[in-house]
């Protein structure tokens, strides 16, 4: 029989985002690993720029709103000042790899003790979904109306990968999604590993989500979901890049 | 009298001993030593110090400090200061007291590493996107620096803004004796967050009631309007011309008075210590008689001189004539202050305002 999943304490107040958005699931999940780590009084929630942004309205827990692409380096001072508290900088992928990119990676490279969870989504949701550092080959936005040209754009970055692979220090890397409810279940694994680690002082930890952005793909929620599977994860695969070690 | 200490180096220790918890940095000369300094003397005291990469990171980082309620501070220099206006601009939005010390090198876009004032402008009107000013507190000396830190962060702490130590080239890298202040205790802020969540009011950007916080903001600069004014003056009651200036320039300004009032002329002066708010008060003990004023100024556009003018617009003659001696940069001499003066008794120079 299903287990009914219990409202964390914190997510009393209602939060709106559009149909078929992974963002729901996501703060639902961290909030339940927050819970059941005990840190609901021991967390500070820095949220970055994007739809996200709207979650520090229905979240009761200390949290914070720092600008654009700039919550790994807010986050860095919260946790130096308050090295026992949970801190999280929830980000999207226009806010963590485009604009952020330059803390997000210093922050890595420091390895500091803190958790990241970056939403990608493959566009900048908010302003209406513009072609992002996550955007996928062809991918048309209203900045890529003919579908990304790598050629000329780049190819899309994989910051899990480049963390994993280039910063030895880092305690855990993970990219999950929220297309199903064995990959719901999956991804609250790595936000619990990734929150374990912070809590044992193991460094710097990052989970990315791939989140499907109905609204803005031009597509119902159920074709969004496909697309994330079918699409998104031929390119972004799952599963944890850099794993615990067993201290 | 104190030791002897490098600029750069009294500013630091001084913001230690003021109870500074946190800094973030990042190196540009010539602030450098500032972030050199307390590489070492911070984990020495078990402070807190982060050299940031970049100077946009360490204005974020000085902003979680100070959501935290730690007293912390950043220190850059004129370009480098431009890199944080966005953070200054989101530290003024969301009431968070700070210090950043800018000490100043002349120029535009990378500029120079000579001593200047070319950004009294952007420093005193906020400097970022936005409808906020910072408290802008300028030394003319280092003992003057290391007594105005702790009353920065005291002021950037009652009245929930930021405040800008506005030093300058010459300011850092000179050595002088000074009294240092004994150490205070480092306390957290009860405003700060630390997880707990026992603040429950906090207001979110999201939610603010921005009209309501814009016209409480306008309420607040006013009271440090009346309140914080502060300046340095001499002679004002006799004199036909009163000369502005404030850091090194005030400094030789005051020394010029000096010669040029041993020669017979009535001169005075008035060395603004904040440069926000403008010393408007400063004005009221000038002889009504005064025949013009004259900002001196290490820029070449000539920049306070528009704030002497708004002055005198608001409480005396508007018509008094009004002159600029902009050199540009660099210090300029007692003698050459005192040259310019005759010229401008003998009528030789012409009048900004």
């Amino acid at each position: 029989m299903a287990k009914k999943r219990k409202l964390p304490e914190m997510l009393g107040k209602q939060i709106s985002f559009c149909p078929g958005c992974g963002h729901g699931v996501v703060v639902r999940l961290i909030a339940e690993c927050i819970e059941e780590l005990g840190q609901t009084n021991n967390v500070i929630w820095n949220i970055g720029v994007g739809c996200y942004s709207l979650a520090s309205i229905g979240i009761n827990a200390d949290k914070f709103d720092s600008l654009h692409g700039k919550a790994s380096a807010t986050s860095t001072a919260f946790k130096k000042l308050n090295p026992d508290t949970l801190i999280i900088s929830y980000q999207g992928d226009g806010d963590a790899y485009n604009i952020g990119i330059g803390e997000s990676i210093s922050t890595a490279y420091r390895n500091e003790n803190i958790t990241v969870i970056t939403v990608n989504n493959t566009n900048y949701g908010m302003t209406g979904g513009q072609m992002s550092a996550t955007t996928l080959p062809g991918q048309m936005t209203t900045t890529s109306p003919k579908g990304r040209d790598c050629a000329t754009t780049g190819m899309p970055i994989k910051f899990p990968e480049l963390v994993a692979t280039q910063f030895p220090n880092a305690a855990y890397v993970a990219r999950g999604s929220v297309t199903s409810p064995a990959n719901v279940n999956k991804l609250k694994k790595y936000i619990k590993n990734a929150f374990e680690a912070q809590l044992n002082n193991e460094g710097y930890s990052l989970v990315e989500v791939l989140s499907p952005c109905p609204t803005n793909w031009g597509m119902t929620p159920l074709q969004s979901h496909d697309r994330v599977d079918n699409e998104i994860m031929t390119y972004y695969p799952l599963g944890e890049f850099k794993k615990r070690e067993v201290k | 009298m104190g030791d002897m200490i490098k600029g750069n180096h009294a500013i630091a220790e001084a913001a230690l001993r003021a109870g500074a918890e946190f800094y973030a940095g990042y190196p540009i000369t010539p602030s450098t030593e500032i972030v050199e300094y307390l590489s070492e003397r911070m984990p020495e005291l078990g402070r807190v110090f982060i050299q940031a990469e970049s100077e946009g990171a360490s204005i974020n980082m000085v902003i979680g400090a100070s959501a935290s309620g730690a007293r912390c501070f950043t220190a850059s220099s004129s370009v480098g200061m431009t890199l944080k206006q966005e953070g200054i601009s989101h530290l003024a939005d969301m009431n968070l007291p700070f210090l950043a010390v800018n000490v100043t090198r002349y120029g535009n876009g990378l500029g120079t590493l000579d001593t200047g004032q070319s950004d009294y402008n952007r420093d005193t009107r906020g400097g970022g996107s936005g409808d906020y000013r910072n408290i802008v507190l300028s030394p003319s000396g280092l003992q003057e620096a290391v007594d105005l830190v702790g009353l920065a962060f005291d002021l950037a702490d009652k009245y929930r803004v930021g405040a800008i130590l506005h030093t300058e080239a010459a300011l850092g890298q000179m050595m002088e004796p000074c009294d240092m202040p004994e150490f205070r205790e480092v306390k957290r802020r009860e405003d700060g967050i630390n997880g707990d969540y026992t603040i429950k009011n906090r207001v979110s950007p999201l939610t603010a009631d921005r009209r309501k916080e814009a016209i409480e903001l306008k309420e607040r600069y006013e009271i440090i309007k009346a309140n914080e004014q502060r300046w340095e003056e001499g002679y004002l009651e006799d004199a036909d011309y009163v000369i502005v200036a404030y850091g090194l320039a005030g400094r030789s300004a005051m020394g010029a008075v000096e010669q040029i009032r041993a020669e017979g002329h009535k001169v005075g002066f008035i060395r603004p210590i904040t440069l926000w708010p403008f010393p408007e008060k400063a004005f009221s003990k000038v002889n009504p008689n005064v025949k013009g004023y004259i900002s001196v100024e290490e820029n070449a556009l000539g920049q306070m001189v528009d704030d002497i003018a708004l002055t005198l617009k608001k409480y005396k003659n508007s018509s008094t004539p009004i002159y600029c001696l902009a050199y540009a940069f660099g210090i300029p001499t007692m003698k050459k202050i005192k040259e310019d003066f005759l010229r401008i008794n003998a009528g030789e120079l012409k009048e900004v305002y």
